[in-house]
């Protein structure tokens, strides 16, 4: 019998069983009871061959259809050199474990040094991890650092304008801990920061914002920080790394802990996944912060190299007094962040970032010229703006429509929230991919829908 | 041999990349105004400013580099480092995949929406479990994920006083870690002389403050437990749960269900058993599966196959939540989906069958010498002690695993399980044909005669890779983090 994937002939096989001493492949299994092992096969279907498979997913494939994507809240669509993917699919990257062992690993472990050192110069943070799993669990694993560094504390303060699937994510982080998740309440589409001294009760251990916000607003933080260390909470800010291109930095912000995701700098929307979270923390958090992290160091003969370090942190040292239970990271997808910021450089990422803001902008400012639709607050934004539509059912003709065209015009917010309240509103992203072709198509849908 | 940072090769003005230039009308970036001073950034950051082809050849050194099950033999145990299909590869880079956003409209989604839902149909029948969620990103991820449903179940039951987790000693980090990280207090369970479950330490353990014990089955050493039936009686009898770690399922898919040996929730980890690549760390993926008992706890949104398509469904009073960004890694569910599909219920069982064949073989190779304290017929995994080689000549497991780098192989997983002083674990996996099996334990052996002949060699291995033994205590004395 041949299987995929399986070198093994008969004679191989008979020669091994030989060797272990025993007669069959089934005696291996000598110490499953008769009750655990399965008498018929587990009912899937049988093996198939490499083209039909090919044959099958193509045909599955043709069931997604793909349209021009206004859509971000989270996951955008920018241009992504060639490099990108193209070098992420070297072999010796893909196939390869954690970096263990240190001295066969130095490629690996140097493009995560690079990643580490382009997350700090971004963020403006001290030390950065290897990678998490995505911005929401960055999100989570701040919670657990801020708790664990304010004694008899337990919860978290959250702005309300978090994303909707953050902030969900928070929720269930909280979930039977006994830790809470406050939220602070949002006005005019950004935090209610004069409700934050407040809130600053004993319990609390730090403060959680993100900025663009869930509408894609920019917030801002003017004594936040001083407010917070006034009572030995932290503050975590969260970003689309992107966006820091142009906006102020979590470290100019004066935050504890930069978070977020790397999607937005050379990873494709991939329906989500993979992406990356980042984490960026400040020297005095640096035994804390979860994860991987690498190092630069010297071997015996003073040559420098590098290796995974910090790890008294880690769950495969500590086990249950680890600072998290993190061990696979996102790797890959960050090596694609790192060789995307090295063909891009600091130029690219402003150039990136600036002409998604004009573009956005271009967008809104003639959207909010059309009856039926308005922006909903008068707050600076950068690549994505929420527009409430008058009712319901013009809304679902103006996406129905502009869909037919091949457009996806936004993202209702409802649709993450579930509330009614938002029913109304779209959140529309615009990327610096998108061309001027494309936003004139985008707006001549939109006059002949909502004239 | 080294590479240079990038950053060291950057010159003021080089660029490998250009952005089309902006096509508005004229007139229409000059007259938008700008953001408001003070929330805008005031310090650049540094990044390189290379070419394009300084790019290329970077990272083409930095992926010679480093070394995957591409390269060449990885038993590293516990992490499943077999082969993984090309077609994968080739197919996780569909545009109709990579292009889709997780947020468009479910209309037009209707592809991704029954990979997932036919991957949870494939993966509940591997496991024998009813259902689960793709969310979770890793192993540990559903560790969490799946501790979380359990404290979520008591609280529903008003079952508030069961607070512990009982976890074996040879199980891994991420179990403690991830009970910790739900509140759980862990309480350890010692292992018996054969390497298994003390039943008797587990069931003075066993009372009403239990949620659930965390099992490995095999467990960390390799070893079936073969009391899996009784062990999961008596925790459900004291009104506990069980969770199974599915980091080792390669050795018993298709032959056995942790559903059958009485687990209530599980995860696996597709990078490990079901050939995703994984990526010199992740991304992976950590599917939590569940029996009845905890399905209504599951993440949402569910996914559910309607009379108009597939649908997530939101309305899910007692579920946990939402535990990842969007829906999960799509592209290593999808890697995952096709190594199922080409595999087929013949052939996973086939992969479990010489995983444990490979395992076996190489065992009774090594067995005749070095120490295997836990012997017998072992799964797809063995752990080996190399204490008697640390007293008698002072080579340690470190020394054993450094000089194989030399030889051309990966090194297998060491100091793990603690259980064993000076662990090596092999796991060969079915990837591997009998002459590299062959190849490998002769070269270990030779490697073994030389040590003792000659320990300062070991002690100075490995030499053929661009630096030696990494001075540790200096990377965290004077932590060197970033550029
Ligand atoms: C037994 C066991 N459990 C859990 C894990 C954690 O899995 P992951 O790295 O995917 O989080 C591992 C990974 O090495 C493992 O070997």
């Amino acid at each position: 019998m041949v299987y995929p994937y399986i070198p093994h002939t008969d004679e191989d096989r008979k020669r091994m069983l030989e060797a272990i001493g025993v007669g069959s492949i089934e005696e291996l299994y000598a110490s499953l009871t008769e009750d655990l092992l399965l008498s018929d096969s587990v009912p899937i279907s049988h093996g198939r061959t490499e083209d039909e498979v090919l044959r099958m997913i193509t045909a599955i494939a043709q069931r997604n259809s793909t349209g021009i994507p206004f859509l971000g809240c989270g996951c955008y669509d920018h241009l992504v050199p060639s490099t990108v993917q193209t070098l992420a699919s070297l072999p010796s990257f893909v196939t390869a474990y954690t970096p263990y062992q240190a001295e066969m690993s130095q490629g690996l472990l140097q493009a995560s040094y690079e990643f580490q050192s382009m997350i700090c110069e971004i963020t403006g943070m001290d030390v950065s991890n290897a990678s998490l799993y995505d911005g929401a669990n960055s999100a989570a694993e701040a919670a657990t650092i801020m708790i664990g560094s304010k004694r008899k504390s337990k919860a978290v303060l959250v702005s309300g304008t978090l994303h909707p699937f953050t902030l969900q994510v928070l929720h269930t982080w909280a979930l039977g801990t006994g830790n809470e998740i406050r939220v602070l309440e949002e006005k005019n589409g950004v935090t209610d920061l004069k409700s934050l001294h407040s809130a600053l009760t004993d319990e609390v251990a730090g403060l959680i914002v993100q900025t663009p916000n869930r509408y894609g607003l920019l917030e801002d933080f003017s004594t936040v920080a001083e407010q917070l260390h006034e009572k030995g909470c932290l503050f975590a800010i969260s970003s689309d790394i992107l966006s820091l291109a142009i906006q102020k930095s979590p470290a100019e912000w004066g935050a504890d802990i930069a978070i977020g995701d790397t999607q937005a700098l050379g990873l494709p929307l991939a329906f989500g996944g993979p992406s990356c979270g980042y984490m960026a923390v400040t020297k005095a958090l640096m035994r804390k912060i979860p994860g991987r992290i690498v190092g630069a160091t010297v071997d015996g003969q003073g040559r420098r190299g590098y290796t995974l370090t910090l790890q008294a942190r880690e769950q495969h040292i500590k086990r249950e007094k680890a600072s998290s239970n993190v061990c696979s990271n996102q790797a890959l997808a960050a090596l694609m962040t790192t060789i995307h910021l090295s063909s891009l450089g600091w130029s690219g990422m402003v150039e990136a970032a600036q002409q998604s803001y004009v573009k956005a902008h271009y967008l809104a400012y003639h959207l909010a010229q059309l009856p039926g639709m308005t922006l909903v607050w008068d707050v600076p934004f950068w690549c994505e703006f929420p527009l409430r539509f008058s009712d319901s059912k013009k809304m679902r003709k103006f996406l129905q429509e502009l869909r037919n065209e091949g457009i996806f015009a936004g993202v209702r917010l409802s649709s993450l929230t579930r509330e009614t309240k938002d029913e109304l509103v779209l959140l529309v992203a615009v990327t610096e991919k998108r061309s001027r072709e494309e936003l004139e198509l985008y707006l001549a849908a939109a006059r002949r829908v909502m004239k | 041999m080294s590479e240079p940072l990038l950053i060291d090769k950057s010159k003021k003005g080089r660029k490998a990349y250009c952005f089309p230039a902006l096509d508005l009308p004229r007139g229409f970036e000059q007259a938008l105004p700008e953001l408001p001073s003070h929330l805008l950034r005031i310090k650049p950051a540094r990044l390189p400013e290379v070419a394009e082809l300084d790019v290329v050849r970077h990272f083409t050194k930095l992926s010679t580099l480093s070394f995957g099950v591409d390269n060449g033999p990885y038993p590293l145990g516990s992490c499943t480092m077999k082969y993984n299909p090309k077609l994968g590869e080739q197919i996780a880079q569909f545009p109709a995949f990579t292009t889709m956003h997780p947020l468009q409209d479910i209309s037009t989604s209707q592809g991704c929406l029954s990979i997932m839902y036919n991957l949870l149909e494939d993966l509940s029948s591997i496991t024998g479990m009813s259902w689960g969620s793709l969310q979770p990103c890793a192993g540990a991820h559903g560790e969490y994920v799946g501790l979380k449903m359990i404290r979520a179940y008591f609280l529903e039951r008003g079952e508030v006083a069961r607070n512990k987790v009982l976890v074996p000693i040879s199980a891994h980090g991420t179990n403690p870690a991830s009970a910790v990280m739900n509140g759980f207090d862990v309480v350890t369970v010692a292992s018996n002389k054969e390497g298994l479950v003390d039943i008797e330490d587990l069931k003075s353990k066993l009372d009403g403050s239990v949620a659930a014990l965390m099992l490995t089955n095999p467990n960390t050493l390799g070893l079936f437990e073969k009391d899996i039936l009784e062990i999961s009686a008596s925790v459900h009898e004291c009104g506990g749960l069980l969770y199974y770690d599915g980091a080792n399922l390669n050795a018993i898919m298709g032959m056995a269900t942790p559903g059958d040996m009485g687990f209530d929730v599980l995860h696996l980890n597709l990078h490990k058993t079901f050939s995703t690549p994984h990526g010199g760390g992740g991304p992976g993926s950590g599917p939590v599966m569940v029996n009845d008992t905890l399905r209504p706890f599951l993440p949402k949104p569910d996914i559910e196959l309607t009379d108009g398509g597939y649908v997530y469904t939101w309305d899910r009073p007692l579920s946990i939540g939402k535990v990842s960004m969007f829906w999960g890694n799509f592209l290593v569910l999808l890697r995952a989906y096709v190594y199922i599909l080409r595999m087929g219920s013949e052939g996973i069982k086939a992969a479990a069958a010489h995983a444990v064949l490979n395992a076996n073989y190489l065992k009774s190779k090594l067995e005749k010498h070095f120490d295997v304290p836990y012997g017998g017929v072992c799964m797809h995994e063995f752990v080996i002690s190399c204490e008697n080689l640390k007293k008698e000549y002072g080579i340690t497991a470190q020394d054993m695993a450094k000089g194989l780098i030399d030889e051309g192989y990966h090194p297998p997983t060491m100091y793990f399980p603690t259980l064993v002083s000076e662990a090596l674990m092999f796991e060969p996996t079915e990837s591997e044909s009998i002459e590299t099996l062959d190849a490998f334990a002769d070269s270990l052996i030779s490697l073994l005669e030389r040590a003792k002949k000659d320990p300062a060699y070991l002690k100075g291995a490995p030499y053929s890779t661009p630096v030696g033994r990494l001075d540790e205590v200096r990377a965290i004395k004077e932590p060197d983090l970033h550029y």
